[in-house]
């Protein structure tokens, strides 16, 4: 058992070093993506900042140094919660990495979380220098208690594994039928709206809000977000945890399942 | 002794959706499926013994590489009996999976953007094996391969050869006991083939792997394999060694003859049998087997011959033969 824990720990650890080791190589690249996931946030924040000053300093409890947090902090959520897009399972099963992959002693999924949490540190450090400029233009109003910001960084790893698992689940789909972007763009579509990536949700109507407590979206994004900018009393972040978790078992026990029955339709047909 | 692959009518059938060319078809199709069912390997029998290196031969489509992925557990066998050094390979359980590997040479199993030596600590992270052992081996394997430097620069950055010799290593670091090569040596020049031959072989001799391959270049096998399977339309034609295949399916023999100077005055080889080419004073010719002692007898006797050698034709050619060999169900209508 311990040997075991060691094992995966040392996978983990070695698949984490690689991920970064690759993601160095492509600086262009790198700064490239920096400038794109800075200019989305950047908008918004630009048009709520000017709603917010057209009714007369603030939009339903959002000032324009708060919007100015919410949006600054979404730039280091996105960083986190990057996961691996659902169309690169597809291009695994076409070019026969996942054939290779099934021939491995481990399940993939251990690689691709191994990846994804190694490639945060590249980018994090990218996402640095782009955080402190964004916070010396806008000055946001962020003064967390103790609390919140012990808060954030669990909210913030419970979001991504939320996220991860979710796309994860949606890349299964490619085991029995490749032609799914539609289904790709419904889910991220539904996420750009309800997780509050392009609206704080508070701002949504009741009933969208009403909508979104029943779906994933929120927990891998809006919510580590009003963790760390003080919108949430105690009592909710510990709810909040709960959902993320109960969102995390959920996903990954339907991963389990789905897996399964996956590989044995992939290997019924041809790897 | 047990065998180390054991192989009992082992079947796999596809089914691929058929249909007839055009929009009116393709409707048809959405609500009114058929399928057609493919045996891409039928019912076929073979044991290879532990240590063995066998050749599988065949031309494209005839199910060895389906076959392949059956022995690795890739591929779901419709019906029969398999056996993988006592492991049932579509169960791929993690024992099975750290004692075999499987190469295909088409593709590629390294991650590009770095260095081989860190996707081989990948490896050796993904397959738990010691810290020393691991070392050991990976500087064993990069010197079999005369790697060298290269093992530090990015795999894209490398020739395709390069990158077959790095995948091999990376494919062995674990030490399996049985190795599946799928066209090891594709797309490879000569010296990059032979490299890649020895070290199969090498590698089998230090560790008493069992190896069952695949090529195009025959040789490979006749490098490496003393024994060959041919396998055409899912079925095995032969199984046996390299030399009675090519005494089975060869009906013919190459004759080159050298004669001394007769005066401008050429004789008809073509009664003895086919010329393949002809000189001044030499010829080559293909003769029938049955034929070949007494068209021989008959040249040494009535001509003026300083040399006479018989071979058997090259091995491509017999192969090529072999493959010409129509499916049993033609053959039957031939006949008729």
């Amino acid at each position: 058992m311990l040997a075991r824990a060691r094992d995966y720990a040392d996978l983990y650890l070695v698949n984490a070093k690689t991920a970064i080791i690759g993601q160095f190589q492509y600086q262009l690249a790198n700064i490239m993506f920096l400038i794109h996931l800075v200019i989305e946030p950047l908008i918004y924040l630009i048009v709520w900042t000017n709603v917010a000053e057209s009714q007369g300093g603030s939009v339903g409890g959002y000032t324009a140094s708060t919007f100015a947090a919410y949006y600054i902090v979404w730039t280091l959520v996105r960083q986190f919660n990057l996961s691996l897009s659902p169309q690169s399972f597809e291009w695994r099963i076409k070019n026969g990495r996942l054939a290779g992959e099934l021939l491995r002693p481990v399940h993939p999924i251990h690689y691709d979380l191994g990846f994804f949490l190694g490639i945060k540190v590249p980018y994090v450090i990218y996402w640095l220098p782009a955080g402190i400029i964004l916070w010396l233009i806008f000055r946001p109003d962020i003064q967390p208690t103790w609390g919140q910001a012990a808060a954030f960084p669990v909210a913030l790893m419970l979001g991504f594994l939320v996220r991860f698992a979710l796309l994860w689940l949606l890349g299964l789909i490619t085991f029995w039928t490749t032609r799914v972007s539609a289904i790709f763009d419904l889910f991220f579509t539904l996420e750009l709206l309800l997780s509050g990536r392009l609206v704080p949700l508070e701002l949504m109507p009741q009933w969208a809000q009403g909508i979104a407590d029943w779906l994933p979206f929120q927990w891998a994004f809006g919510f580590p977000i009003e963790v760390l900018i003080g919108r949430l009393s105690t009592q909710e972040i510990w709810q909040g945890f709960g959902i993320q978790l109960i969102w995390i078992v959920l996903c990954y026990t339907l991963i389990g399942i789905i897996w399964k029955r996956g590989v044995k339709h992939f290997t019924a047909v041809g790897g | 002794m047990k065998p180390a692959i054991h192989v009992r009518n082992l079947t796999k059938i596809f089914k691929v959706p058929e249909r007839d060319a055009g929009l009116k078809a393709a409707v048809v199709s959405l609500f009114n499926r058929k399928y057609k069912e493919v045996r891409a390997v039928d019912s076929i029998e073979f044991d290879i013994q532990p240590g063995e290196i066998v050749g599988f031969l065949g031309p494209n489509g005839a199910g060895k590489t389906t076959t392949l992925k059956m022995l690795a557990g890739l591929l779901y066998p419709s019906s029969g009996e398999l056996d993988v050094i006592g492991y049932l390979p579509e169960k791929r359980q993690k024992d099975f999976l750290r004692q075999i590997t499987l190469v295909m040479g088409q593709r590629s199993q390294l991650n590009w953007d770095i260095p081989a030596i860190d996707s081989f600590e990948l490896n050796r992270a993904i397959y738990s094996i010691p810290r020393k052992q691991y070392e050991e081996t990976r500087d064993e394997l990069i010197e079999l391969m005369l790697l060298g430097d290269l093992v530090n620069k990015p795999v894209r950055n490398l020739s395709l050869g390069e990158r077959m010799k790095v995948e091999a290593v990376g494919a062995l670091l674990h030490r399996p006991q049985v190795l599946f090569l799928d066209e090891p040596t594709i797309g490879l020049d000569v010296t990059m083939q032979r490299r890649i031959r020895r070290f199969i072989q090498q590698y089998n001799e230090k560790h008493n792997a069992t190896v069952l391959l695949t090529s195009h270049y025959m040789a490979d096998v006749q490098a490496l394999c003393k024994r060959v399977i041919v396998i055409h339309h899912g079925k095995i034609l032969y199984d046996g060694d390299l030399s009675g295949l090519v005494e089975r399916f060869s009906a013919m023999k190459t004759l080159s003859v050298t004669f001394s100077d007769m005066n401008g005055h050429t004789p008809d080889f073509a009664a003895f049998g086919t010329v393949i080419s002809q000189e001044p004073n030499r010829v080559t010719l293909r003769v029938s087997k049955a034929e070949t002692p007494h068209v021989t007898a008959k040249m040494l006797a009535d001509m003026p011959i300083t040399d006479l050698t018989v071979e058997d034709p090259p091995i491509e050619e017999v192969i090529e033969h072999v493959f010409e060999q129509p499916k049993e169900e033609e053959a039957e209508k031939e006949k008729a």
